[in-house]
């Protein structure tokens, strides 16, 4: 292998480790919270389009939607998770899952969606 | 001479051991026939003894529902003719997640990755329901449940299905309605029985406890309308 392989492959390694390492600050159990509870409705991509949603008459939030996202505060998103859309005047569709999902899980799933939609929350 | 003696009375006693010995695994054999059945050629993929999975990790290994608790659960008239004829009941599998695609318009259902469940002979069927109605885990929970006999139209049904408790985002109520990642259930009133419908609706955790099946805390009076609504549409109560 002569040099410059060498290093294309150090730089493709690194490319590819470089979302596992920056992700490990959030749990990577949110992740996989989010593909067992939440993918069902808000797709595998998160973008709002899981295999439920054909009947649904409210259609699931698109959470890659930074404009949309960065308007809830992460204590919205923390409720929504929690107690469910009924609970913030939004549809019943959106399941409560506080008896699923632990307090410190529920506050590691807001950090995930924040990861979806590369946003935070701007008040303005 | 005196050793002989001592033989001539342990034999009797002996010849009474092996006797209850033998009777008593006949017995075995007999009853755990259906057993031996699960055993050999369902342990592979269900789960007989519990407990259910307690990590997301152990909840995607699980290759097929638990069958700890299939004597709570199942109608053993049900059991016996879909153990003979299976058909799909959860439209996306189990786990769902590792049979769905990206589609143009939302994820699919990957059917290449589901296959056909094993189909038993009448005979096999029966032995299998039998021993299956013996595994009864949950008895606990069932002894909590009432559901007095009852009927509910199904537009009251389905409104409060629909709408009031948003239950056919992952249900589907008839062929061609409703969500995939639960079991269908417009055939639930043939194959369950309806203190376990009542007690999973209040609890799924309490069946389940790392089950994608929220827990919406739904009433007494509405867990009872739910399942008379579940009963009349498996009665082929139409939908509108
Ligand atoms: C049964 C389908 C379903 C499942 C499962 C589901 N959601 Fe939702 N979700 C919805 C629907 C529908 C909406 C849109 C509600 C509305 O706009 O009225 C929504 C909206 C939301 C919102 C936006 C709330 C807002 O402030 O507008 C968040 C955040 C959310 N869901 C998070 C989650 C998370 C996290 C999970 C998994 C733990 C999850 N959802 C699972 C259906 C679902
Ligand atoms: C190769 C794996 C596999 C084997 C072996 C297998 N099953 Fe299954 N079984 C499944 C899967 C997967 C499902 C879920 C099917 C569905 O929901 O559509 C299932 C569903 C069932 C159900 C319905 C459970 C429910 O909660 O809805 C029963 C009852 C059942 N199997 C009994 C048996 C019996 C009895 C045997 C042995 C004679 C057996 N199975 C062997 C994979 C298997
Ligand atoms: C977010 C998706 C989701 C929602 C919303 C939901 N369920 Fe379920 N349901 C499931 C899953 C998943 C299972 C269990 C699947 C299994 O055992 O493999 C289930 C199981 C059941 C069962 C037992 C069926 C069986 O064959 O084992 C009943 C009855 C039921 N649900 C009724 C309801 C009712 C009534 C509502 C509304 C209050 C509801 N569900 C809301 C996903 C959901």
């Amino acid at each position: 292998m002569n040099k410059k392989s060498f290093l294309f492959l150090g730089a493709i390694t690194l490319w590819t480790l470089s979302p596992v390492l920056a992700g490990t600050s959030i749990a990577a159990s949110a992740k996989d919270n989010y593909r067992t509870y939440c993918a069902q409705c808000h797709g595998i991509a998160g973008n709002g389009r899981g295999i439920n949603i054909r009947d649904m008459s409210v259609q699931p939030r698109n959470h890659t939607d930074a404009e949309y996202m960065s308007q809830r505060s992460d204590d919205d998103l923390a409720k929504a998770d929690r107690e469910g859309g009924l609970a913030i005047d939004k549809s019943v569709l959106m399941p409560p899952w506080g008896d699923t999902l632990s307090p410190s899980e529920i506050q590691d799933m807001v950090q995930y969606l924040r990861t979806l939609c590369h946003c935070k929350y701007n008040s303005q | 001479m005196k050793e002989r003696l001592r033989t001539l009375r342990i034999y009797p006693a002996l010849l009474a051991l092996g006797g209850v010995v033998v009777a008593f695994s006949s017995a075995w054999a007999g009853e755990d026939a259906g057993m031996s059945l699960l055993n050999n050629r369902c342990a592979s993929c269900h789960n007989l003894r519990g407990p259910a999975p307690s990590s997301i990790h152990a909840l995607w290994a699980r290759k097929a529902p638990d069958l700890f608790y299939a004597g709570n659960k199942f109608r053993r008239k049900w059991l016996i003719s879909w153990l003979q004829k299976p058909v799909r009941i959860r439209p996306a599998g189990e786990f769902y997640a590792d049979h769905i695609k990206p589609g143009p318009k939302r994820d699919m259902v990957d059917e290449s990755t589901l296959k056909p469940h094993l189909a038993l002979s009448a005979a096999d069927a029966k032995l299998a329901a039998d021993a299956l109605m013996k595994l009864r885990a949950h008895d606990d929970l069932i002894a909590k449940e009432q559901v007095p006999e009852g009927t509910i139209s199904t537009s009251m049904g389905s409104l409060v299905f629909d709408k009031f408790l948003g239950c056919m985002a992952c249900h589907r109520i008839r062929k061609d309605f409703g969500g995939l990642s639960g079991p269908e259930l417009y055939t639930a009133g043939e194959r369950l029985k309806p203190r376990f419908m009542a007690s999973y609706i209040r609890s799924p955790q309490a069946w389940d406890p790392k089950i994608w099946m929220p827990n919406k805390h739904v009433s007494d009076t509405r867990i009872i309308q739910l399942v008379h609504y579940l009963q009349a549409l498996s009665k082929g109560g139409s939908h509108e």
